[in-house]
């Protein structure tokens, strides 16, 4: 039988075209630009801002300075600060908090499991904006519900904003994207045959021992996934700024903030170039790691 | 006998648990409930006393509130429909025509896409914007945002139509239907279901967004919802609470209507775009 395709190569190529340029002007080439711009001195005002200077590696020696490097404010202090709370709010938060609620979800009632759902994923989609200013309320000192609660159970109110920044972007982050955990946990445990899980009852195991020799185990190729998803959006998120702004004094500034001040505040675009050139190898590392999971996985799956 | 006992304790036991953790995500956000209504809000939570709806009032009275939710919505529809164009044909494309290396290219689209983040892209997107001249306009947050959805669009969009059956293409141009008219009159309506999820996702994504807008626009006249509710602080940087919160749930309305949409129709599932 002859070969016949749908398309020919030139309507398939005229069908790419359009996609092609937008994907080509805004993510293909600000790859090449920013790398181009990390090794000038460009910033947005002054001379520089149109004819900036070549300084070779002066930004990332700027960067990397060791005096400097661990200081509140500088690169160092903010990818630390970063990888803590990528650890703290993805890896420990959202994560475990994702798997315990898909596991729970399993057999509580229906209208108990679609409320709840609808709670934390309301967490997740609602604009970033209103989450931030929700959260605003929610801890402030005078009125807050969260000083409020800790009142009638009386326990010392809290200024969180103010005197542990740090940990209330690690809980905010936790609650806001703990819904992508627990739908894919969750849509993971029900892929599972239930006559495993009966086979246990049978034999009289608790709900801890099936999650741990049945559920878990079943399930490894889906936390991998899980684990470098959230890992990377959570390094690169920018919402806790709507919270704290990165401060007080520099407490929260997370990479992503980090880039705007420099780029924005200071109009360094050069040492901002720099840090998104870093952010992106990071980034790089994360995902070229995700399809190398991904691949040796379909192999093991025709195999 | 036992053993069901235990059973039914362990079950009530997990509810019990499951409704006091949805409890606690749910705290921060039932402030949004009652603020809005509530003629004397403050941040904290209070049974609305009198209940008004003046603060929607004076919401819809302030043209420049207003007016920032017309230009989400004008970037949000532009986005939409540069993201489903492209992806349709795109996907289209990657699935059924004999292109070398396209399942290479969809690869390698994806991989740039979530390696050039907002975060780490932002120079370089606000000097690419400056040089096209094209600083402070709305195109500009279409364009990038278009730019940035399409290859994840793509990749759902392709695996949705290799789902699809070449047949049903193939029998219309047996028939004598040109490619352009089999895309069009066979391939298109099977496909629709793939592209609201795209368009929803993509929707919800440029809605919410606020770094992009942020640094692309300067005029407070073409800033989205997003940038122009921080005009309900006063002068001294406090927020006027009743307004904010009732803009805010304005602003929200749209992204719940469509999640009881896609819920209703698909299941929550697809909304994570990632194929477990």
């Amino acid at each position: 039988m002859k070969q016949f395709s749908l398309l020919s190569k030139r309507v398939g190529l005229a069908f790419m075209t359009p996609a092609g340029i937008l994907i080509a002007a805004f993510v293909i080439a600000p790859f090449f630009w920013v790398i181009f711009v990390s090794f000038t001195n460009r910033s947005l005002l002054g001379k520089t801002a149109v004819h900036p200077d070549f300084v070779g590696l002066g930004n990332y020696i700027h960067l990397f300075d060791p005096s400097s490097f661990f200081s509140q404010g500088e690169f160092g202090f903010s990818l630390i600060l970063t990888t803590q709370f990528v650890i703290l709010s993805a890896l420990f938060g959202q994560a475990a908090l994702g798997i315990v609620l898909a596991w729970l979800l399993q057999s509580v009632p229906k209208p108990l499991k679609s409320a709840t759902e609808a709670v934390v994923i309301g967490a997740w989609i609602l604009p970033e904006v209103v989450i931030g200013f929700a959260w605003f309320a929610f801890l402030d000192y005078e009125n807050g519900t969260a000083n409020m609660i800790m009142s009638a159970l009386h326990l010392p109110r809290g200024d969180w904003l103010i005197h542990s920044p740090f940990w209330v972007i690690v809980v905010f982050n936790t609650w806001r994207g703990a819904a992508f955990s627990m739908m894919l946990f969750n849509s993971a445990f029900s892929s599972i045959p239930p006559s495993y899980f009966q086979a246990a009852d049978v034999a009289g195991a608790s709900s801890f021992q099936k999650f741990r020799d049945i559920g878990l185990p079943l399930i490894r190729g889906h936390v991998v996934t899980d684990l470098i998803l959230i890992t990377m959006w959570t390094f690169n998120v920018f919402t806790p700024f709507l919270l704290t702004h990165g401060g007080p004094s520099y407490r929260t500034e997370l990479l992503s903030i980090y880039t705007y001040r420099v780029a924005f505040k200071d109009f360094e675009f050069g040492k901002g170039a720099a840090v998104g050139v870093m952010v992106m190898l990071i980034n790089l590392a994360f995902a070229l790691f995700y399809l190398w999971i991904a691949r040796r996985r379909s192999h093991e799956v025709k195999a | 006998m036992k053993q069901q006992l235990g059973l039914f304790v362990s079950r009530i036991g997990f509810s019990v648990l499951t409704a006091m953790i949805g409890v606690i995500f749910a705290l921060p956000l039932i402030w949004f409930l009652f603020a809005p209504f509530n003629a004397r809000a403050e941040l904290g939570i209070a049974i609305p006393n009198p209940f008004t709806l003046a603060n929607f009032h004076e919401v819809f009275g302030n043209s420049f509130a207003m007016r920032g939710l017309i230009n989400s919505l004008v970037e949000s529809v532009g986005g939409v429909i540069l993201v489903g164009f492209g992806a349709t044909l795109a996907s289209y494309a990657l699935s059924r025509s004999p292109l070398p290396g396209k399942r290479a290219i969809t690869y390698v689209l994806l991989l740039f896409s979530s390696v050039v983040s907002g975060s780490a892209a932002m120079v370089p997107i606000f000097l690419i914007i400056t040089a096209l001249h094209l600083i402070d306009t709305q195109l500009a947050v279409i364009l990038v945002f278009a730019g940035g959805l399409l290859p994840t669009a793509m990749f759902i969009l392709r695996d949705f139509i290799d789902g699809i059956p070449k047949s049903y293409e193939e029998s219309a141009m047996v028939a004598g239907a040109s490619p352009v008219q089999a895309f069009f009159d066979v391939a298109l309506p099977v496909i629709r279901p793939g592209i609201v999820v795209i368009v929803v996702w993509a929707f919800v994504n440029i809605w919410g967004s606020f770094l992009i807008p942020f640094i692309l626009l300067r005029s407070s006249d073409k800033m989205p919802a997003s940038v122009a509710i921080y005009s309900f602080y006063s002068e001294a940087g406090t927020p006027i609470v009743t307004l904010l919160a009732a803009y805010a749930l304005l602003y929200s309305l749209p992204v719940i209507v469509l999640y009881l949409f896609v819920s209703w129709k698909f299941g929550f599932r697809f909304f994570g775009g990632i194929k477990a």
